[in-house]
């Protein structure tokens, strides 16, 4: 019984509390461009205003497109679910929503959603097989005590999360320019309460990776969880700032980078540093 | 003379799991198409060939198999050349006799060399023969067997016959030879090198593993490069090929380690991802072939737009879809998550540099998985969703009954396959427990748990549960109110038609130049002057290399036609000549009697 509350408290914390963090990296954003930007609850007021406007389907569109935002809402909350117990479900649970995103991306028969659509599987395949190494170290060091293979592993999951949460160097938020967009050119054709659900179901997925971070650096840093968050929101903000988008072609090089740092932290598991 | 053993029962599940839907697929399928006469001769064919596997996975004589696997062959032959008219069947076919033939005989070779030790073909004693052999020779007949039965399954690089073969055959016969037929190619490896060979040194495996990891990764490439949509499907077969061998080599590695649980989990995840294809692969056929009774073609960047003229089709693929990209809670996640534990669990067992051999075993298939998907993104997107890409697409019409009933068992059993995982786990334990002898304790009814290493658990009726409450819960909260029909966003211009949407060929481009050290990809750009200073159309045509074919296959057969052209001269037309060929045989045969 305290079981089943303690999962529903965590599950309702992390939907909580996602779009702050979309809000807490924002801000840091625009403070480090001394900017004084928006304020962190900026994305719940978003969200709420999109939540009371209508929704407009493609006409060319089918049931996908309108079955879509559900699917990846249900995939996101079920990752958190999972968070402790079974890493390796969840990429695949990831993945369902993220078929579902690239397909209703081509189901409006705009070439903008044909151009995400495309772009996200074809990051998307190099991204797998980091998280599944990374997980491999993991799995090969049971325990959370300082060791190099949590490090070399959160470094190699930095990036994956970098490419998961649409960030810069790999994807850009902040931008509406058909040359650059992943993720937001799948969303192009959606409005209303459906992109309000889908934009949720994202900041609930970036929430969940950092969690998944936060995991393996708290032996790390020696710092309680809520502060292995704030600090990898930091970073994440510093690095979106302080970096400009790839090309896509060079957006492979960089995941094979984070694959060898996870082979580095396997090699390390493996010899027992 | 009959082997029943669960080995044998778990091929006829898996063989009668697609015939049968298959079989009623083909009422519809071959409605108005064929003369009586040569509709009655195809379907007492499929019959035989449907039989031939089945009495193949029974026979406990080495003769008796061989003779059933070139009956297999034989009708297959026959199958793929239903279409006897059209002069790509009759070379597919040709491409397909002649590479299992060189197949069969590696198996023939195998087989002799064993016969020569046991006196006997039959298997029991044939597996007595091979605990005292040279060990040197029993890795030449492992070697053997891998290329014998690796031909017919379609392992890289003897898998050229399949992206010709299987689009060929009428669609429920690529299913039946895609889903069934190159499995049991695996059924004999299993059977000769797991039991009748026995395992033996540790490259073995390795070498399984590494075979499995380029058929893998070659066969989703080629996949993604392929706007045919049997063509994908074929090269989708080479790469789950590799999947299934991923876990028999990893089965292999384990018992030359003596880890006996390991090695049956491995085999587990193997023997599942082998009926999950089965199932899948079957059911993308089955849909391939009413996309193309629909439609008339097979071309995806002609289609688009057909999940409203052909919804249930379009349903019955999206599950195909999902079970092939291992989307939960379908069944190829299952079986991908048990390789996948497979290899978490040996890594743990094993010596230091195999367990990194692991890894990379890992992410390659992490890799293929999520190419698969984009390949299956685009297959199910191109050709289904958005506007019609020519009039045939927009004219499209729904199969018949009977299609959509074989479509629909066999959705069906994608489905059950993934949601009820732990029962079907607890029966391939029983079988992979009598191959590998090990003790296997089986798992509870609702979630799969694993034993080796304790508390790894999964169950994909659970997920689909909460996944189904998440949909439920979102539903409600931010649905339930009206929607309003509105003109995809096209900047402005509101005239969006099919020219608008992404193409295939777009949708790969990234793929195509990022595998591009593989598929040496190359494009041709044609312009259509009307006057000098008017371009009237463009023509833009791309391709990649299929580097086996040129490098390989077409070099040896060249030098096979050069060899040809020198035994020509000896075959000049004279009768005399002829004559005094036969004359200098029957001397040289009498002089070696006499000297033997």
């Amino acid at each position: 019984m305290t079981k089943l509350l303690l999962t529903i408290l965590k599950i309702s914390l992390v939907v909580g509390l996602a779009p702050l963090a979309s809000g807490l990296i924002a801000r840091i954003k625009n403070n480090l461009r001394l900017r004084r930007g928006q304020g962190i609850l900026q994305p719940y007021r978003n969200l709420w205003k999109l939540c009371g406007k209508e929704d407009i389907i493609p006409e060319n569109s089918s049931w996908i497109f309108q079955i879509t935002p559900l699917i990846v809402f249900a995939t996101s909350v079920t990752a958190i679910l999972f968070l402790t117990d079974n890493l390796l479900a969840i990429i695949f649970i990831l993945a369902l929503g993220r078929f579902f995103l690239a397909l209703a991306a081509l189901d409006a028969g705009s070439a903008f959603g044909g151009m995400g659509s495309s772009r996200e599987m074809f990051i998307s395949s190099f991204v797998e097989p980091a998280a599944c190494l990374v997980i491999f170290a993991l799995y090969l060091t049971p325990g959370s005590t300082w060791s190099l293979t949590h490090l070399l592993a959160g470094l190699s999951l930095l990036i994956v999360i970098l490419a998961e949460t649409t960030r810069l160097p790999i994807d850009n938020q902040e931008t509406h320019l058909e040359l650059t967009m992943v993720h937001e050119a799948m969303l192009l054709d959606y409005s209303g309460r459906s992109l309000a659900l889908l934009e949720f179901s994202a900041q609930i997925k970036q929430l969940f990776w950092f969690c998944l971070l936060a995991g393996i650096i708290c032996p790390l840093a020696l710092l309680p969880y809520g502060f292995c968050l704030l600090f990898i929101i930091i970073v994440i903000a510093f690095i979106e700032v302080g970096i400009a988008k790839y090309r896509l072609f060079k957006v492979p090089d960089l995941l094979v980078f984070a694959v060898i740092l996870a082979l580095l932290a396997i090699v390390s598991a493996l010899l027992g540093v | 003379m009959v082997l029943l053993d669960p080995l044998a029962f778990f091929f006829w599940a898996v063989i009668l799991l697609v015939s049968l839907p298959a079989l009623i697929y083909s009422i519809g399928y071959f409605k108005n198409k064929f003369t009586r006469a040569k509709l009655l001769t195809t379907q007492l064919i499929t019959l035989a060939f449907i039989a031939s596997m089945l009495f193949l996975v029974i026979a406990a004589n080495a003769f008796v198999f061989l003779i059933v696997w070139e009956l297999m062959t034989l009708f297959s032959y026959l199958l793929v050349l239903t279409d006897s008219e059209n002069k790509a069947a009759v070379n597919a076919a040709s491409i397909y006799i002649v590479m299992t033939h060189i197949g069969t005989a590696f198996l023939i070779a195998a087989f002799f060399l064993i016969f020569k030790y046991s006196g006997s073909f039959d298997f029991t004693a044939m597996s007595a023969a091979c605990q005292t052999m040279p060990p040197l020779l029993r890795n030449w007949l492992f070697i053997f067997f891998l290329i014998g039965f690796g031909t017919k399954a379609g392992i890289v690089p003897l898998h050229i016959w399949l992206p010709y073969a299987h689009p060929q055959a009428p669609s429920h016969i690529s299913a039946l030879m895609s889903g069934v037929m190159i499995k049991t190619a695996l059924y004999g490896l299993i059977r000769f090198v797991f039991l009748v060979l026995g395992i033996g040194s540790l490259w073995w495996g390795i070498t399984v593993l590494i075979l499995a990891i380029i058929s893998c990764l070659v066969g989703v490439i080629y996949a993604l490069m392929e706007h045919d949509l049997k063509k994908l499907l074929a090269y989708h077969s080479v790469e789950n090929i590799g999947i299934i061998l991923l876990g028999l080599g990893l089965a292999m590695v384990f018992t030359s380690l003596n880890l006996a649980s390991l090695s049956a989990l491995a085999m587990i995840a193997g023997l599942y991802h082998l009926i999950n294809h089965a199932a899948f692969k079957g059911l993308l056929f089955l849909g391939a072939g009413s996309v193309q009774k629909g439609t008339g073609t097979l071309e995806i960047e002609k289609l688009g737009g057909l999940i409203k003229k052909m919804p249930w089709t379009a349903a019955f693929f999206l599950v195909g879809a999902m079970g092939i990209s291992a989307l939960p809670p379908l069944n190829g996640f299952v079986s991908e998550w048990l390789t996948l534990q497979a290899f978490f669990s040996g890594a743990m067992n094993v010596p230091g540099l195999l367990a990194l051999g692991f890894a990379l075993g890992v992410a390659a298939l992490a890799l293929t998985s999520g190419l698969a998907a984009a390949c299956f993104v685009k297959a199910f997107g191109i050709t289904f969703l958005a506007l019609p890409r020519s009039s045939s697409a927009g004219q499209a019409k729904e199969a018949p009954a009977a299609m959509l009933s074989g479509m629909f068992l066999l959705a069906a059993a994608v489905v059950g396959l993934g949601l009820l995982a732990p029962i079907i786990f607890n029966l391939l334990a029983g079988v992979a427990v009598s191959i590998c002898q090990a003790q296997l304790q089986t798992t509870g009814l609702f979630s799969l748990v694993l034993q080796p290493n304790g508390v790894i658990a999964i169950s994909p009726l659970f997920i689909a549960i909460f996944l189904g409450a998440g949909l439920a819960a979102a539903y409600l909260v931010f649905y339930g109110y009206k929607v309003r029909l509105g003109q995809t966003w096209d900047c402005g211009y509101y005239r969006t038609d099919s020219r608008n949407e992404y193409t295939a060929t777009a949708f790969s481009k990234k793929f195509r130049i990022s595998f591009g050290f593989f598929l040496f990809p190359f494009r041709k750009t044609e312009k259509i002057k009307d006057s000098f200073y008017h371009v009237k159309s463009f023509i833009y045509r791309t391709n990649t290399t299929n580097i086996f074919e040129k490098y390989a296959y077409n070099a040896v057969l060249h030098l096979l036609y050069r060899i040809a052209e020198i035994f020509k001269r000896a075959q000049a037309g004279s009768i005399h000549l002829y004559l005094s060929y036969i004359l200098a045989t029957l001397l040289l045969l009498i002089i070696l009697v006499k000297i033997l």
